[in-house]
C-alpha cells in the first residue's frame, strides 16, 4: 500500500501572484521561481493537512483534465523537485505549525 | 563601575537621503573633509538623525571597491563586512560603529546598506537604475549595467532634473511612490539633485535599432525589478519584504520597456 504524502508551504518563502503567474522567492540565496500552473495549483493547496493524493484529485484533475494516477505520480515528482528548492516541505505525517505563507491572489 | 566622565561629542556630518538622516561621527578632520564634500547635496543642518554611526579609521591599506559584501544579522544586530570595512549596526538602538580606512568606498556602501534595510521596513527600496524627474513627475530607468543607465542620465534635456545615473531611492508615501535623489554616483560621477517626486513609471532599458515603448506584464515586471533592487541580507524577514515591496511595486506603477537609440531623441518619449 502507497502511503498517505502531505506538502506544506515552506515558511522560508515569500509568494505572490501576479498576473497569471506565480512567483516565488526562497530566502536562501534569495532565489526567484516562478511556478507553472500546475505547481501553482499544488502550492496554493499545500496546507499540511490535505494528503497529496486528494489535492490531486479534487484540484489538479479537475483543472488540468487529466487522470487521478498520471496526476499522481506527475504531482509527487513535482512535490519532490519544489522540496529540493526548498519551496515546499513534504512528510508522510500531516505537517502542522509551519507558519507557512498564505497564498496571496491580489 | 560606569564611567562619570562626560562622553565628549565627536565631530560630525549628518547626511539625509530620501527624508532618512544619518549622522556621522569621526574625530578626523580630513575624513570629515571627505564626507562634507562628497555628500555635498545631502549634508543636512538638521540635529536629529535616525541613526547615527562612530567611524574609527585605521591606517591606510589598499582598499578595493568592488569587494564582496557580506550582511548578516543576528538578534537584531546587524554585522556589514566588505573588504577592509566592518561596520555593527542595531537598528533598534539607531546606532552602529563602522570601522575602516579613510577610503569614501566603506562608507558609501554602509550607507547603501543601511538604507537598503531601513527601506525595506517601510516598503521601499534601492533600484539599480537612473531616475529623473520631468513635468513633476519622477521616471525611473532600470537596467544591469551597459544597459543604458548613464546613457539615458546623460542625454537628459535641460528641463529634466537628475535624481541618479546610478542607484535610485524609492520610497512608498501616503499609498503612492516617490523617488529621492542619491549621492549615488555611477560612471557620470555626477550626484543626483536632492529632491524628490511622486514615480509615474519604471522605464527596462534595452538598447535597439529604434525608440520604442511597450508595456510589460506584471509578473515579468516584478520579475525584472527584484533582479534590479539592490539586496544584501539573506534574513528571512527581509527577503520576505523586498519581495512584497517588489510586487506591490509593479501592482501599482507602471512599467514599460524602452528600447532606444542612444541619442537625445529618446527624451522624445519620456514626460
Amino acid at each position: 500500500m502507497t502511503k498517505q504524502l502531505y506538502v506544506a508551504r515552506s515558511p522560508r518563502i515569500a509568494a505572490r501572484m501576479l498576473g497569471e503567474e506565480m512567483l516565488v522567492m526562497s530566502a536562501q540565496g534569495s532565489t526567484l521561481f516562478t511556478l507553472n500552473p500546475t505547481a501553482t495549483v499544488l502550492w496554493q493547496n499545500a496546507d499540511g493537512a490535505t494528503p497529496l493524493d486528494q489535492i490531486v484529485e479534487s484540484k489538479i484533475c479537475r483543472a488540468f483534465e487529466v487522470t487521478p494516477d498520471v496526476a499522481l505520480h506527475d504531482a509527487e515528482a513535482l512535490a519532490e523537485d519544489l522540496a529540493k528548492h526548498g519551496i515546499l516541505l513534504i512528510s508522510e505525517q500531516p505537517i502542522s505549525n509551519t507558519n507557512s505563507p498564505e497564498p496571496e491572489r491580489r | 563601575m560606569p564611567s562619570l566622565a562626560p562622553q565628549l561629542e565627536l565631530p560630525s556630518a549628518v547626511i539625509a537621503i530620501g527624508g532618512i538622516a544619518v549622522r556621522v561621527n569621526t574625530s578626523d578632520a580630513v575624513f570629515l573633509a571627505m564626507l562634507e564634500d562628497r555628500y555635498a547635496g545631502f549634508v543636512s543642518e538638521q540635529t536629529h538623525a535616525e541613526f547615527e554611526f562612530d567611524v574609527d579609521l585605521y591606517p591606510p591599506g589598499i582598499a578595493n571597491p568592488d569587494a564582496d559584501v557580506s550582511v548578516t544579522c543576528d538578534s537584531g544586530r546587524w554585522l556589514i563586512e566588505r573588504g577592509e570595512c566592518r561596520a555593527e549596526w542595531q537598528p533598534a538602538l539607531g546606532r552602529g560603529r563602522i570601522r575602516q580606512t579613510a577610503n569614501p568606498y566603506s562608507i558609501d556602501a554602509v550607507l547603501r546598506i543601511v538604507h537598503t534595510l531601513a527601506l525595506a521596513e517601510k516598503g521601499g527600496f534601492l533600484l539599480h537604475s537612473a531616475s529623473a524627474i520631468r513635468n513633476r513627475k519622477a521616471f525611473l530607468f532600470a537596467g544591469v549595467s551597459g544597459a543604458g543607465k548613464t546613457t539615458m542620465a546623460r542625454l537628459a534635456p535641460p528641463d529634466a532634473t537628475l535624481l541618479t545615473d546610478e542607484i535610485s531611492y524609492v520610497r512608498k508615501l501616503n499609498g503612492g511612490y516617490v523617488a529621492f535623489g542619491t549621492p549615488f554616483t555611477g560612471e557620470l560621477a555626477k550626484p543626483g539633485e536632492n529632491t524628490s517626486a511622486p514615480v509615474a513609471a519604471l522605464y527596462l532599458l534595452a538598447k535597439g535599432a529604434e525608440n520604442g515603448i511597450e508595456p510589460v506584464a506584471v509578473a515579468e515586471a516584478g520579475r525584472e525589478l527584484l533582479s534590479n533592487m539592490l539586496f544584501f541580507a539573506e534574513d528571512s524577514e527581509m527577503v520576505h519584504r523586498a519581495f512584497q515591496a517588489a510586487c506591490d511595486f509593479v501592482q501599482n506603477v507602471p512599467v514599460y520597456r524602452l528600447t532606444f537609440v542612444p541619442d537625445e531623441r529618446v527624451w522624445e518619449l519620456i514626460g
